[in-house]
């Protein structure tokens, strides 16, 4: 297929119809607006569905019913609504139900800004609902990648039968760049017919679960659970490595912050430094295989927050001191110049 | 022998945990022979709540989900929405429904969703142990509200069927009560004709039930139907509040 200029929210729109996805359910908020309002006018076209709901959490609960029903479906939202989403997005994970979501987030806590922001890591990496879960997350840091992470995580969804985030910003979103669109199943997907909600027909009859009464159940579900995260970690951790071969010092960084550090490799490069990026694709599960490295001096995380990655970062190299951050949040984002001072701040002198 | 009565093949054969004098196991019942009278048990997907008939999936002899509290209208319209030719159902509380899951359902009701709604209104928190609802009548003792439900302090009851009534979206909503044998078959007849609106794609219909906790209210099962008589009733007068399907009253 030709490349398209598009924008970042219509893209993934256009990423979900192209990998099969017939069901939205969402609400608008700024900056994913665009998701909606493309998707309400597409979707029809292709016979498909589009419910613009009464909240974040009534489109997550249509998201819980449309999913049982064995559709592939998608929501979408920004910060605040991904807080509302929690609720849904817990049940849906109990039940082992496929769905995707998008979060283009802005700067919080709160109503915060409407400007990008990329504080969301903790409640969509870490869990923002209760209970002993994991969704997967993948953090785009092209329009073009955004749109083959969308298709992918349908797969991902179906294979595992788990939630999948797509954990972008508000700078992704509203940025247009050339993109292409080439969907076809990676993965051998199986069949939904033995749990989807369909009538029960001559055959058996389909439930899907949310309460289990007996705390053995419950925990037995649970240990279900955190086998599928264990394949999940062995298999899908995903990153980038950008001038990495000869480098003593890392960067870490995701997204739309890993594109600004980017440039800034290339400056301290051009300055001497043997500095490169390890680029997180997906934040769950943690790419811990990136960070097996003896020769390296520092990890310099930087994000726009306050260092939630970090934690992660730290735990993969297995050494809190080796690990440097920079960030700004609220909305701000970096600059190649303040990231190129960090830089040099941690390796001082060695190049 | 001829059989002159048999349960509903719409339920299974799990014991019902519900207490004696209990309306959540005869709208069960009623629900259940209406879908196989209208032969859609094979059909049909129950959204059920959290309340006292969160189990109602065990119970029910067709598909069913466990929906988040009060969600129930939002998990039914993803399902409806995909597959337009099942008789979707919404299985609520009033807790569930007139409480935390208010929006759901108004909503639901607005965008004339093609689903079937029961409502279970027994003024009480059930399952959680008798606290306030907000259906609990004026002056009705709750765990919350212990010395009585004080309007000035707690604010006053709703009643949904009359504001779901003043919505363009619903096709059809009927209150009835179960406390006598006429109730219950009248009952049947509306929740008969709920599933016929929506299996007509129609629209939204919406079934709320004048209902029952000897439990929480402190009374024994017989007192508990007269006190649904005598108190509930009043303020919760049964009757048609909308019916668009040209069928008149
Ligand atoms: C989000 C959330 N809040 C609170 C609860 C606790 N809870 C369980 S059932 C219930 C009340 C149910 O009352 P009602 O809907 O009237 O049903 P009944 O048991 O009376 O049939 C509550 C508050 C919950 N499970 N989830
Ligand atoms: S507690 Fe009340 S609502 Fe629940 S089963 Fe018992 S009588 Fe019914
Ligand atoms: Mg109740």
């Amino acid at each position: 297929m030709a490349k398209v200029l598009m924008k970042g929210n219509e893209a993934v729109g256009k990423a979900a119809i192209e990998a099969g996805c017939r069901f939205f359910f969402g609400y608008p908020i700024t900056p994913q607006s665009e998701v909606p309002e493309y998707l309400s006018e597409e979707l029809p076209k292709v016979g498909g569905t589009f419910v613009q709901a009464e909240s974040e959490l009534a489109a997550i609960n249509m998201v819980y019913g449309a999913a049982a029903a064995g559709a592939r479906v998608l929501t979408s939202s920004s910060s605040p609504g991904l807080a509302l989403k929690q609720e849904g997005i817990g049940y849906i994970t109990n039940a082992d139900l496929p769905a995707v979501v998008i979060n283009m987030m802005r700067g919080g806590p709160g109503l915060g800004t409407i400007q990008p922001g990329q504080a969301d890591y903790h409640m969509c990496v870490k869990g923002g609902s209760n209970g002993d879960y994991h969704n997967i997350v993948l953090a785009p840091a092209s329009v073009q990648e955004a749109v083959d992470m969308v298709m992918d995580a349908f797969d991902l969804a179906d294979f595992y039968r788990t939630p999948v985030i797509i954990l972008s910003d508000g700078l992704i979103g509203q940025m247009m760049e050339p993109v292409e669109f080439n969907y076809s199943p990676k993965k051998d997907l199986p069949s939904k017919d033995a749990w989807a909600l369909k009538g029960k027909g001559k055959g058996e009859k389909h439930m899907i679960v949310n309460l289990n009464m007996d705390a053995e159940d419950c925990e037995n579900h649970n240990i279900a659970l955190q086998k599928k995260y264990d394949e999940i970690e062995a298999n899908e951790q995903d990153w980038e490595e950008y001038c990495m071969d000869d480098a003593e010092y890392a960067f870490v960084s995701y997204g739309t912050s890993a594109r600004i550090v980017k440039s800034s490799v290339d400056t301290l490069r051009a300055a001497g430094y043997k500095v490169g990026l390890i680029r997180p694709k997906t934040l769950y599960p943690f790419p811990v295989k990136a960070f097996k490295r003896e020769n390296i001096k520092k990890y310099l995380d930087v994000e726009m927050s306050m260092g939630q990655m970090a934690d992660d970062v730290k735990l993969a190299c297995n050494d809190v001191n080796k690990v440097a951050f920079y960030g700004r949040t609220g909305g701000i984002i970096l600059t190649p110049e303040e990231v190129v001072e960090f830089g040099k701040s941690v390796m001082g002198g060695d190049k | 022998m001829s059989v002159v009565y048999e349960k509903s093949k719409g339920l299974t054969d799990v014991k019902l945990h519900y207490c004696p004098g209990c309306a959540h196991g005869i709208v069960h019942k009623l629900l259940a022979e209406c879908l196989e009278e209208m032969s859609e048990t094979e059909n049909a997907i129950a959204c059920v709540p959290v309340g006292c008939a969160v189990m109602a999936n065990k119970y029910f002899n067709f598909d069913a989900i466990q929906c988040a509290h009060g969600r129930a209208p939002a998990t039914a319209t993803g399902i409806k929405r995909v597959d337009p030719s099942k008789i979707v159902i919404t299985y609520q509380g009033d807790g569930d429904l007139a409480s935390i899951g208010t929006c759901e359902i108004v909503h639901a009701a607005a965008r004339g969703e093609k689903i079937t709604t029961i409502f279970i209104n027994n003024g009480i928190y059930g399952m959680t142990g008798g606290q306030m609802a907000p259906t609990t009548l004026p002056g009705m003792k709750a765990t919350t509200a212990k010395h009585g439900r004080d309007v000035k302090v707690q604010g006053n009851p709703i009643r949904v069927s009359e504001m779901l009534a003043t919505l363009d979206g619903p096709v059809y909503i009927e209150r009835v009560s179960v406390t006598t044998p006429g109730q219950v078959a009248q009952a049947k007849k509306a929740i008969m004709k709920a599933l016929k609106v929506q299996k007509e794609g129609l629209g939204f219909g919406f079934v709320e039930v004048v209902s029952s906790c000897p439990t929480n209210w402190g009374l024994t099962a017989v007192k508990a139907m007269e006190y649904v008589k005598e108190k509930m009733i009043p303020y919760y007068p049964l009757g048609v509040f909308k019916d668009l399907t040209g069928e008149g009253k």
